[in-house]
């Protein structure tokens, strides 16, 4: 049991220590010029009164190691600064946006991942025959669909034809539960259909490759029942590779939101992103771009520490 | 030999020939000019014009055909510069390893483990907004995910006996590279090629649709999804001609790169069968 737990407390380290230097790249990122932030936000006809000005109030003038630390210490202790554009606090802002966006993602994982599941499970069962070369060419055709062309087709048909379900996604805080599940049906829908291809192909991968090992074959020699090979034999080796695809396709789903966002015009993470970096706003970018990270790097560590737990390999070592 | 390409695959290199031709000679093409105003807004399609106009006038089908030329020459381009940073370190970096190996591939593990949208959006919001930076961007980005392929090839072509025998008789370092590693890494990165140039066509038009990527008049084909996305609602489908067009060219793309995998791991008697 110790030993799970070392491999867990490494992965978890790991991933502390990757946060950190993916914060120090990110402030690193917005540093790469040959200008400064003051300079981007009052372009190039400032005035160089007016630029030592707005270096001053933002701090700029202190040196750029010492700025970082500042930066990190204030997000460790809650405090994103603030907007250069309006001066708010950003953690204000971002509170009820985050909620907003991590709804919208879980909602859209919970209809694709047992979806996908279940229809890489159908791949598998009818291999080589017509349910799943339906299946594969249909999802090898959705993968190369870019996510604003889901979006808008199903705006187009669904929304303005039909009328079936509102073409713009507006949420506010006196919704019910089931009104603001009608508002994300749309994005939910385009977010599923943008994950559901990779993720059904990638579990029919998985559990094929399960199916084809030497240990199931065994197991059919033996005469066992085909629920038994099933049950004891593929399940156990198939939820690590499974649990994995889901994640790393939960972690997509992070970046397909930024888009899905946009053309829904969804009060959340994303859409405030986008907006900041064409004003330029750089303090906001740092804490959006932060936050993605943040999620991002999670899904994957929860991906790995999963597949740690479930493989009876590490979790009985010789 | 080209009976046995698959009938997908034969679908794929026409329509992607298509595109290609049509963003070679899209001046010769376009009835109408680029930010020309030659009708009323959003008007439908006519055999005046073929695709109707969009929010400004201007005739859709010509601003298509620019947008192929836009859309694929940047994806090109960026797809180069990722291909040669990519390769060039990952192959670097499995000859010389120890320290730089190491360096370089903890340096990769970190820029992938934030999403490239967001990091390119990080980066674009200090940036300034012209083509190099946007190009320079999208390829070094991408060049990551060369690095990594580059690399683990190259790994393992360093340790064949050919390559043992170049460096007995004392070649250098350069000539192990692109010699002796090189043209034998060539097959599974051509392979990577199709795939790299979709991601960046798909990232571009991301970018653009996000009012990030290319700036107006010029137009490509994410670019004008967001001139028009306006329209949909009022049931006007001008902003669904430029991504389908996304669409079908990543497809037929992907038809392309797939026989290639599908024939690269024949000759290497691989996956295939599977």
């Amino acid at each position: 049991m110790s030993y799970i737990l070392t491999l867990l407390a490494k992965r978890l380290a790991i991933s502390a220590l990757l946060l950190l230097a993916v914060s120090a790249l990110i402030f690193a990122g917005t540093e790469i010029l040959p200008g400064d932030v003051a300079q981007s936000v009052l372009g190039q006809s400032a005035t160089p009164e007016a630029l030592a000005n707005l270096r001053r109030d933002m701090g700029l003038d202190e040196p750029a190691l010492s700025r970082y630390f500042g930066w990190l210490g204030g997000i460790v202790q809650g405090d994103l600064g603030t907007a250069l554009t309006n001066g708010t606090d950003i953690a204000d802002a971002i509170g009820k946006r985050l909620y907003n966006t991590v709804f919208l993602a879980s909602t859209a994982a919970v209809v694709a991942v047992p979806l996908a599941i279940s229809l890489g499970l159908l791949a598998v069962l009818y291999k080589n025959r017509w349910p799943d070369k339906l299946i594969s060419g249909t999802t090898l055709a959705f993968i190369s669909l870019p996510e604003f062309f889901i979006g808008y087709l199903l705006i187009y048909f669904v929304a303005v034809q039909l009328g079936w379900f509102p073409s713009v996604a507006t949420v506010y805080d006196s919704m019910t539960f089931a009104e603001r599940l009608n508002a994300v049906a749309l994005p939910a829908a385009t977010l599923t259909l943008v994950v559901l291809a990779h993720m059904m192909r990638m579990t029919r991968a998985a559990i094929l490759n399960v199916m084809q090992s030497a240990y199931i074959e065994t197991a059919e020699l033996k005469g066992l029942s085909a629920f038994r090979i099933v049950a004891k034999h593929a399940l156990p080796n198939a939820i690590a590779p499974i649990v994995n695809v889901v994640m790393l396709n939960l972690a997509y789903l992070v970046v397909g939101v930024v888009v899905v966002e946009v053309i829904f015009v969804y009060p959340g993470m994303g859409q405030y992103l986008v907006d900041h970096v064409s004003k330029r706003d750089v303090p906001v970018v740092q804490a959006c771009g932060l936050i993605f990270a943040t999620f991002y790097i999670g899904l994957n560590m929860i991906a790995d520490i999963i597949s740690i737990v479930a493989n009876p390999r590490i979790r009985h070592p010789r | 030999m080209f009976s046995r390409i698959p009938i997908s695959a034969i679908i794929g290199l026409t329509i992607t020939s298509l595109f290609l031709l049509t963003a070679a000679f899209a001046p010769w093409l376009a009835p109408y000019g680029l930010a020309e105003t030659v009708g009323g807004v959003w008007e439908p399609m006519s055999s005046q014009f073929w695709l109707g106009t969009d929010n400004l006038g201007r005739d859709l089908l010509s601003r298509m055909i620019y947008g192929a030329r836009t859309t694929i020459f940047i994806a090109l381009l960026a797809t180069a510069i990722s291909f040669l940073v990519g390769s060039i370190l990952g192959l670097t970096a499995a000859v010389i390893g120890g320290w730089l190996d190491a360096l370089l591939s903890r340096f990769v593990d970190l820029l992938m483990s934030i999403p490239t949208l967001i990091f390119a959006l990080v980066v674009l919001s200090v940036l300034p907004a012209n083509l190099l930076t946007l190009i320079l961007v999208m390829g070094i980005l991408d060049a990551t995910r060369v690095y990594r392929l580059a690399r683990a090839v190259a790994v393992d072509i360093n340790v064949m006996e050919y390559v043992e025998a170049a460096r007995l008789r004392g070649e250098g370092r350069v000539w192990i590279v692109f010699r002796e590693i090189l043209p034998n890494a060539l097959t599974p990165l051509i392979a990577e090629l199709g795939l790299r140039f979709i991601f960046q066509v798909l990232f571009l038009s991301a970018l653009s649709f996000l009012g990030l990527g290319i700036q107006p008049p010029d137009a490509d084909w994410g670019g004008m999804v967001k001139e028009n996305k306006d329209g949909i609602i009022f049931g006007i489908p001008a902003a669904l001609i430029p991504a389908a067009a996304i669409s079908i060219l990543a497809i037929s793309v992907n038809l392309v790169a797939d026989w290639i995998l599908n024939r690269t791991t024949d000759l290497k008697g691989g996956r295939s069968g599977q």
